[in-house]
Formats: C-alpha cells, sequence, structure tokens
C-alpha cells in the first residue's frame, strides 16, 4: 500500500459511525482533531465514488484479506453492495461467523469511509433474549391451554398441535395403554389433527420404547431418520430429516411419548431445543397424567354411585310412573331421599313403588338409601304384607348398627280395567296426596312408625283407586319444608303443594311431576333446602285437559 | 378415524358470525296439516294418538327432521301462543310438553351410522324450558354427530364435568328466559376456559341473537334447523383465552347489578307496602292474591337484574311490553304495571343505570 495514499481522512460529524469520534468540518467552530483510517481502533474501508477501495487499515485488512485497492470489495457482499449504493447509508451484516455495523462517513473528495464496528456479542445476546422470550411466551400459552382441559384425548390433541406449532414440522402423541394398540394423535406439517392407533411394536422406533417406559430421552443425533416406520410419518410429510423422541413425564407414572419430526431440507434439532422440548413435554406430560386420573377417579365414582343414582321410571303393566329429584347440594347427584319401582315378578305380582328420606343429607345419606334399597329389593316377595316387609326392613336396619333412621312410603298397584289400584302405606312419612278427575286433593288414610330407630313398629295401610287421569304423588318433606317465596321467608307447605296439585288433574304423571318441582324450585330460588324427591303414579289416559282451567285468580305474568 | 380442522389462526373474520341469521327457508308445506293434526291429539292429551300422527307422517313420506321441527316443534310454538292468548293454563302447557317429549322419543329410531363429531346439548341453570334443547339435540343427531343431550336446568359445575369426561368439540346452551343470562354467562365463561366453544340460542338471547354477543358467546342460533347448519358447515372458532365475566362486561363494576339480586326481597316487600298504601283495596286482597302480586313484583325485579347485566333497556322494556300484552289478554289494563315501577324507581334512586332502565320501560307502557 504506497505510502502517499495515506491522507489523513476528515470525517463528518453528525452523520459520522461511533459517537466518540470526534471530527471536524471546516465550517464548524472549536477544537479540532484528525484521526487517520491507520490507528483507528475499528476496521475501516475508505472508498472512492466509483465504489474502488482506496484504503484499508490493518484492522479491516484482517478482517477482509480479499480487499484489494483499486479494486471493488468483493466480500462480503452486503457491504460490497451498499459501498455501490449512490447513497450511503448504515448497513449491518456479517463476515464470516461475526456480525458488524458499516457506518459511513462522507469524505471531502468524494470518497467514502466506511466503520466497521463488531456487534457480534451484542447481536448473540438479543437474539438469545429474544429467543427466550419467546420459549418462555410458548411455554406459558402451552400450559394456559393444557390446563384448561381434564380430557385426555383434547390434552394430547394440544400437546401435539402446540409441538408442531412451535417446536417441528409435524408432532405425534403417543399414550401408553396396558394392551393392543397405542392412542396417538398426528399433527401434521399443515396444523392437520388426526387420532389414530399404532402398532404395540414401538421398539421400531429407536428411543420410543424407552420413552413410553419413562427412560430419559435418546439424544436425537443417535436416532436415524431412515429407521422411523411409516405409522409415524404423517401423509405428504416426505423424507424425515431429523427426529426426536421425548418421554411425557406424567404423575408417577409415563404419560407417554411425543416425537418431533422436521423435514430433510430443515435444520437438524440442536441441543437446546431438544432440552427446550423436555421441558415443554414436562408441562404436556403433567396435564395428560392429571387428565387421566381424573377420567379414573370419574370412573370409579361412576360405577360406585351407579346404584345410588335415581332409576329413570316409565310406563309398568299399563301405569304411568314418574320421579323427580334433586339433592340438596345443588351439584350433587345423590343425597338422602330416593324411590324406585320394581316391576312385578315371579314372587310378586305387583308393582311396588317405594318413596323414602334417610335422615341427613349427603354422600352418607346416599349410602344408606343404598342399603334400604337393597334390601327392600330383597323383600319383595313379602310385598303383599306392607306391614310385614316394614318390620323386616326394620330389624335389618337395626341390626346393621346404622344410628341412621329413615321413613318411607310402598305403593304396590296393579290395574284393574282402565282404573289403577294402589296399596299405600306411611312409615313415618307423609301420606301420599291423590288428585281427582275434578280436581279434588285427598290425603292417603294411612300412618305408622318410622323405621330404623324402634325395636317395635306399627303401619296402617290404605287402598286407593284412581281412575283414567288421577294421579297419586308421593314426596318428601323437602317439597314442603322448601323456604323462600317471593318474599324469601315462607313455607311451601302442604296447602300450596294441594293446591299446585289440585291444578294437575287429568295430567301425565311426568307433567305432574315436572309441574311440582318447578314450583318448588321457583319457590326456593337461589335459597338452600333439603333433598327433593317426588314420585307420581297415574292411570293413564282419557283425561280432557281441555276441561280443566288452570288459570289462577290475580296472575300477572309468567 | 377422526378428524378435528387446523388451527384457526386465520379465522378472526369468521369470529362474529353471531348475530347472521342462517336462512332456514327448506320447509315442507305438507308439514301444516300434520301439525294441525298433531296439535288436536296433544291438546286432547291422546298420546297414542299423538304417537300414530307423528309415525303416519314419517310413512307418508315427511323427512324425520321436518317432522321433528315442522311438525312437533310447531305444536310446541302453539303452545306458547296459545298460553300467552290465555286460551291454555300453565298446567296444559306442561301436559302438552310432556306428550311432545314421549312423541320424539318414539322418533327418534332411526340414527345415521356416521360421526361428525361431539356435541354437548344443555339447558342453562335454572331453565326449565328442555323442549328447545331437545328438539336441537335429536336434530343433531339426525345430522349423524354425536350428543350428550343434558336436558333442563344443569348446573354449570355439571355441564364443565361433562365436557371434560367426554370431550364434547361444541357446547350448545339453551335457555328461554332472559333472566338466565347472568347464569348462561358464568355457563359460557366456565365452557369456554376448558377451551370448548359455545353455541348458544333460545329467546332468552333475544330475537336477533344481540346478548348472545354481548355474553361473548362463540356463535348464535334462532333455531334448531339453523344451529344444526352452522355446525355443519365447519367448527366453531376456538374460544378466547380464559377470562372473567366482568371482563366482557365492564359496566358490572358499577355494583348495580349485584346490589339489586342481592336485595331484591327486600325490594319485593317494601314495593308491595307500597302498593298496599297507595291502594287501598289491595287491603282486601287474601294471603294468595298477595302472594301472586309478590310474584309478579319479584318476576320484574328480576328482569331488571338481568338488564342491569346485560346493560340494556331494550331487555326490560320487552319483558314489560310482553307482560303488558299477557295482562291485555287477562282483562287487566296494562297500566296497572306502572305504579309498581314508580315504587322500583324510589327506592333505586342512587342507581342511575337502573332508574334510566325503569324511565324508558315506563315511557312505552304510558
Amino acid at each position: 500500500m504506497p505510502d502517499d495514499n495515506l491522507s489523513p481522512c476528515e470525517v463528518e460529524g453528525p452523520s459520522a459511525g461511533p459517537p466518540f469520534m470526534t471530527s471536524l468540518d471546516g465550517s464548524r467552530p472549536g477544537a479540532t482533531s484528525v484521526v487517520t483510517a491507520a490507528t483507528a481502533p475499528y476496521p475501516v474501508v475508505v472508498v472512492d465514488p466509483a465504489g474502488r477501495v482506496v484504503e484499508l487499515n490493518d484492522a479491516a485488512l484482517a478482517l477482509l484479506p480479499d480487499a484489494r485497492t483499486e479494486q471493488p470489495l468483493p466480500s462480503p457482499g452486503w457491504l460490497a453492495a451498499v459501498q455501490r449504493a449512490p447513497d450511503a447509508v448504515t448497513a449491518t451484516g456479517t463476515v464470516g461467523s461475526r456480525s458488524f455495523s458499516a457506518h459511513p462517513s462522507l469524505l471531502p473528495g468524494g470518497g467514502t469511509a466506511w466503520w466497521l464496528v463488531e456487534e457480534t456479542a451484542y447481536r448473540s445476546a438479543t437474539e438469545e433474549l429474544k429467543a427466550e422470550r419467546e420459549r418462555a411466551r410458548f411455554l406459558t400459552e402451552a400450559s394456559t391451554a393444557l390446563l384448561a382441559s381434564l380430557n385426555l384425548d383434547r390434552c394430547m390433541e394440544i400437546t401435539a398441535r402446540l409441538a408442531a406449532e412451535h417446536l417441528a414440522d409435524a408432532a405425534l402423541v403417543i399414550s401408553p395403554t396396558r394392551a393392543g394398540k397405542l392412542p396417538a394423535v398426528i399433527c401434521d406439517h399443515e396444523g392437520r389433527v388426526t387420532r389414530t392407533t399404532i402398532p404395540a411394536q414401538a421398539e421400531a422406533v429407536p428411543g420410543l420404547a424407552e420413552a413410553l417406559r419413562g427412560f430419559p430421552p435418546v439424544p436425537s443425533r443417535w436416532i436415524d431418520p431412515a429407521s422411523a416406520s411409516d405409522w409415524l410419518i404423517p401423509e405428504g410429510f416426505g423424507e424425515v430429516g431429523s427426529l426426536v423422541v421425548t418421554p411425557l413425564p406424567g404423575h408417577g407414572v409415563a404419560a407417554g411419548a411425543l416425537v418431533l419430526l422436521r423435514r430433510e431440507r430443515q435444520r437438524r434439532f440442536s441441543e437446546s431445543e431438544e432440552a427446550f422440548a423436555g421441558l415443554f413435554a414436562a408441562r404436556a406430560g403433567a396435564a395428560m397424567s392429571a387428565a387421566w386420573l381424573y377420567a379414573e377417579q370419574n370412573t370409579i365414582t361412576d360405577i360406585l354411585m351407579r346404584d345410588l343414582l335415581p332409576p329413570s321410571l316409565r310406563q309398568v303393566e299399563g301405569v304411568e310412573f314418574a320421579g323427580g329429584y334433586r339433592a340438596s347440594v345443588d351439584t350433587d347427584r345423590i343425597g338422602g331421599d330416593f324411590y324406585d319401582v320394581h316391576p312385578p315378578s315371579e314372587d310378586c305380582p305387583e308393582t311396588l313403588a317405594v318413596l323414602g328420606d334417610v335422615a341427613g343429607k349427603g354422600l352418607e345419606a346416599a349410602v344408606i338409601t343404598g342399603k334400604i334399597r337393597n334390601t327392600v329389593q330383597a323383600l319383595l316377595p313379602m310385598a303383599d304384607d306392607h306391614a310385614r316387609l316394614l318390620r323386616l326392613l326394620n330389624n335389618a336396619l337395626l341390626g346393621s348398627g346404622s344410628i341412621r333412621f329413615a321413613t318411607l312410603v310402598l305403593a304396590s298397584t296393579h290395574r284393574q280395567g282402565r282404573d289403577v289400584v294402589l296399596r299405600v302405606t306411611a312409615a313415618g312419612h307423609p301420606p301420599p296426596l291423590i288428585v281427582r278427575r275434578d280436581g279434588t286433593v285427598e290425603e292417603a288414610d294411612t300412618a305408622g312408625t318410622l323405621i330404623g330407630a324402634l325395636p317395635a313398629i306399627d303401619s296402617r295401610s290404605a287402598e286407593v283407586r284412581l281412575a283414567p287421569g288421577e294421579t297419586c304423588l308421593l314426596y318428601t318433606d323437602g317439597v314442603t319444608e322448601a323456604k323462600g317465596g317471593p318474599l324469601g321467608d315462607a313455607m311451601f307447605g302442604e296447602r300450596r303443594l294441594k293446591r299446585a296439585l289440585a291444578e294437575c288433574a287429568g295430567m301425565p304423571a311426568e307433567a305432574v311431576v315436572e309441574r311440582i318441582q318447578m314450583l318448588a324450585d321457583a319457590w326456593i330460588g337461589d335459597g338452600r333446602h333439603d333433598d327433593i324427591a317426588v314420585l307420581a303414579i297415574t292411570a293413564p289416559g282419557g283425561a280432557q285437559l281441555s276441561a280443566v282451567d288452570g288459570t289462577t285468580p290475580g296472575r300477572r305474568t309468567a | 378415524m377422526t378428524t378435528t380442522p387446523a388451527s384457526d389462526r386465520d379465522e378472526e373474520p369468521a369470529r362474529h358470525q353471531i348475530g347472521s341469521r342462517l336462512a332456514s327457508a327448506r320447509r315442507d308445506e305438507r308439514a301444516v296439516a300434520w301439525a294441525d293434526k298433531l296439535w288436536n291429539s296433544v291438546r286432547a292429551a291422546d298420546e297414542h294418538s299423538a304417537l300414530d300422527v307423528v309415525g303416519n307422517a314419517r310413512a307418508a313420506g315427511l323427512a324425520a327432521e321436518t317432522v321433528l321441527l315442522e311438525v312437533i316443534g310447531a305444536v310446541q310454538h302453539r303452545v306458547g301462543v296459545e298460553w300467552a292468548a290465555n286460551r291454555m293454563s300453565v298446567v296444559e302447557e306442561h301436559a302438552a310438553t310432556a306428550i311432545n317429549d314421549r312423541v320424539i322419543a318414539a322418533l327418534s329410531a332411526d340414527r345415521p351410522a356416521t360421526f361428525l363429531g361431539r356435541v354437548t346439548v344443555a339447558c342453562v341453570d335454572k331453565e326449565w324450558h328442555a323442549l328447545p334443547a331437545r328438539l336441537l339435540a335429536e336434530t343433531l343427531r339426525l345430522r349423524g354427530w354425536q350428543v350428550g343431550y343434558l336436558g333442563a336446568q344443569v348446573p354449570t359445575a355439571h355441564l364443565v364435568s361433562h365436557v371434560h369426561r367426554t370431550g364434547a368439540d361444541t357446547v350448545c346452551l339453551s335457555a328461554a328466559l332472559s333472566t338466565r343470562l347472568p347464569m348462561a354467562h358464568a355457563a359460557i365463561t366456565a365452557v369456554q376456559a376448558v377451551g370448548t366453544p359455545v353455541m348458544v340460542g333460545g329467546l332468552a338471547f333475544g330475537a336477533d341473537g344481540r346478548w348472545a354477543r354481548r355474553l361473548g358467546a362463540d356463535a348464535w342460533a334462532p333455531e334448531a334447523r339453523a344451529a344444526a347448519d352452522r355446525l355443519a358447515a365447519g367448527p366453531l372458532p376456538r374460544p378466547r383465552a380464559p377470562h372473567q365475566a366482568v371482563d366482557d362486561l365492564p359496566h358490572l363494576s358499577d355494583q348495580e347489578f349485584t346490589l339489586v339480586t342481592r336485595t331484591s326481597r327486600t325490594l319485593v316487600r317494601e314495593t308491595l307496602q307500597g302498593l298496599e298504601q297507595r291502594f287501598p283495596a289491595m287491603s282486601g286482597y287474601d294471603d294468595d292474591q298477595r302472594e301472586r302480586t309478590a310474584e309478579d313484583l319479584a318476576h320484574i325485579v328480576e328482569f331488571l337484574a338481568a338488564a342491569l347485566y346485560v346493560d340494556d333497556e331494550d331487555l326490560f322494556t320487552h319483558f314489560l311490553t310482553w307482560t303488558g300484552e299477557i295482562l291485555t289478554a287477562r282483562s287487566v289494563p296494562a297500566r296497572s304495571l306502572l305504579p309498581a315501577l314508580d315504587l322500583l324507581a324510589e327506592q333505586l334512586r342512587d342507581f342511575p343505570r337502573a332508574r334510566g332502565i325503569i324511565a324508558a320501560a315506563r315511557g312505552t307502557l304510558a
């Protein structure tokens, strides 16, 4: 490089590069300092207006060994391009593995000095921060989405979708089962989520069997993508470039495995990406495990509760039965009230309807209702003699050591022509109400001792005959003792129940039950209440509803 | 193998399909005559002839969906009209519904073998009018959806638990009375928090579905066929991220809804006493008449609270206009509601939104 070319280059202040460089043009008053490119602590390249290199300092030469004076800069391309451009503007780019920003200073002679400031560390720190923020945001989003559902299938779908959107081109979530094919969810490269099953021979894919058993993941670089089974690859995906298999750790057991797939032309999974996939898998695994536990608990509860739920009723031997139930805790499905309808059998020629109320509320009372219902079922052959059945039931309850007592009503029914004949017995329970065709309401003349409290009990049965369209209503005191009303302080009471029933002449059993339940419900409003059970026994058919006018005087709104 | 749709990142414009009424012009003219026949059977509470009518209609070539919506649905609609006109009692309405229910059960024998996805259909908590939801459930079944029908008055906790258990793709919620809107909102928000979209329907949400939009439902349908068409058109957009009720309805933070709801019984009692002072004739009321009046006042307060909840005076005005028509049908002048409104407004003098709502309704009635 000829020495005479090493003239000091003056650089213009405001548009100049690094801020510590004070420089001058003649128009500005004040101190003057002159910096030569040769002594600058940055790589400096001076080019003439035609873009040919005029001068390079040592730092620039070390950075750009291909640069020659009198020639345009051969590389890097981004710097060569801005140097050829008519207006000099700051540009950034890489040289080898390092990042630089190039700041132009216009020289009086028409040339430009380019100051190259290294930004490698700054850039990688910003990029890492950005990546970290994206990961944190993704993990938050993933946690929110995964926490929302307690359904295993949904959790698998969410896991597959999130993984395919953020971590790979396609993702496969596999859930372990005890036997047979493994349920799996695939989210393909176009975002389509598909449920499928895969063969149980997970050994076909390296690392999958280990992941499904909860062993640490096999590093991606050890897995040959070509060994991936066909069922692993979504349709139309093409060649697999790289593959990650990560276990989904559950609560104590493996919740499954997550397989991430990248297509051939994509970059391979880096170690940090694999580690991050592990973080995501930990969250997904916990969510899937919670969903699995929830389903398991629900199955157990359902099985245990199956016999405690009120049965669904229908017409039996030409008699309509309908029941309605509301537990004292609105989110419960069972409580201390119960009803059953036993159709006739070899040992018991009549249909037996039972409705009762165990002292107390909630699950514990419900368990006692289960015992009573089972005992009554066993005693069905004695149903022709209510007093005897109640005596045996009383003994059974006293003998079981249960401290709870119960009240109940038995109603044996059979058809006689178009009429229905009932034998009803109330044991410590409000007597059933009968609504006649003309809307009169009667109480069945029956009474008796409650069950499970005293060693000796007695009871008196009543015979009731229902003409078509007439109904006999069995109910628990949850109806009559419901507190509320428009002013909030009154009991629903027997009078209101009877008046409501009077309007139900000629109605089908379901409609009677619905009407009474709805009135009680409206009466209670948001207030507290006891368990409520009603059971209607109706002689079907024949009523002329239009003959009954149920509008109540003074009623102004719905 | 089932397919759920691609992520709907760019479906944002489709989000507000609520309110866009889907055409339901496919009507079968033959259905009208069958609806008349079914009406006669239902009116006579004759279950057997009702079942015969529906069986014959099917045998005559009417599609099951047509029978469901244009025969049974039409009869149920007529029940409501007849009741409003005081030609049918509440009790008769129950009886008619019970018979329609049995008829639907008999109709639902034929189901296609296709599987389009899982839908849960339920009524909002405290909502007793189950038939519209039942009609929707059966329509969806006929079209090949796997439907979990939960019936009337489903506590929100049950609904959410059901969605967790079944992993339903969509929840359809029905409500007939606008006083159920706060409950409906709780249910919509809870189901959306599970990540499942909610379509709502029923008169409670307004004839044009405006309150469905306000409560943040993902879709609204005016009737069962429109709802089924909407689901057939593709999955609903994924619901928004979990949020609180007050995020949808910022006006709730003024506490007017809360206070009116919590003091509703006091409001009713004081209004009743005020009426008795103003109208000496009321002192001659017996307990039952007094109770009826108190029930009517409780209704007015409930609808006022619902109007405060959605912040729309139209809800209250609609209710009072409708009540006025019911009263007129029962030979009571609609103006008889005005003193009660005045007394309520007096008690709510520190509640500007409530007073505004009452004033608007008063203007319509006067």
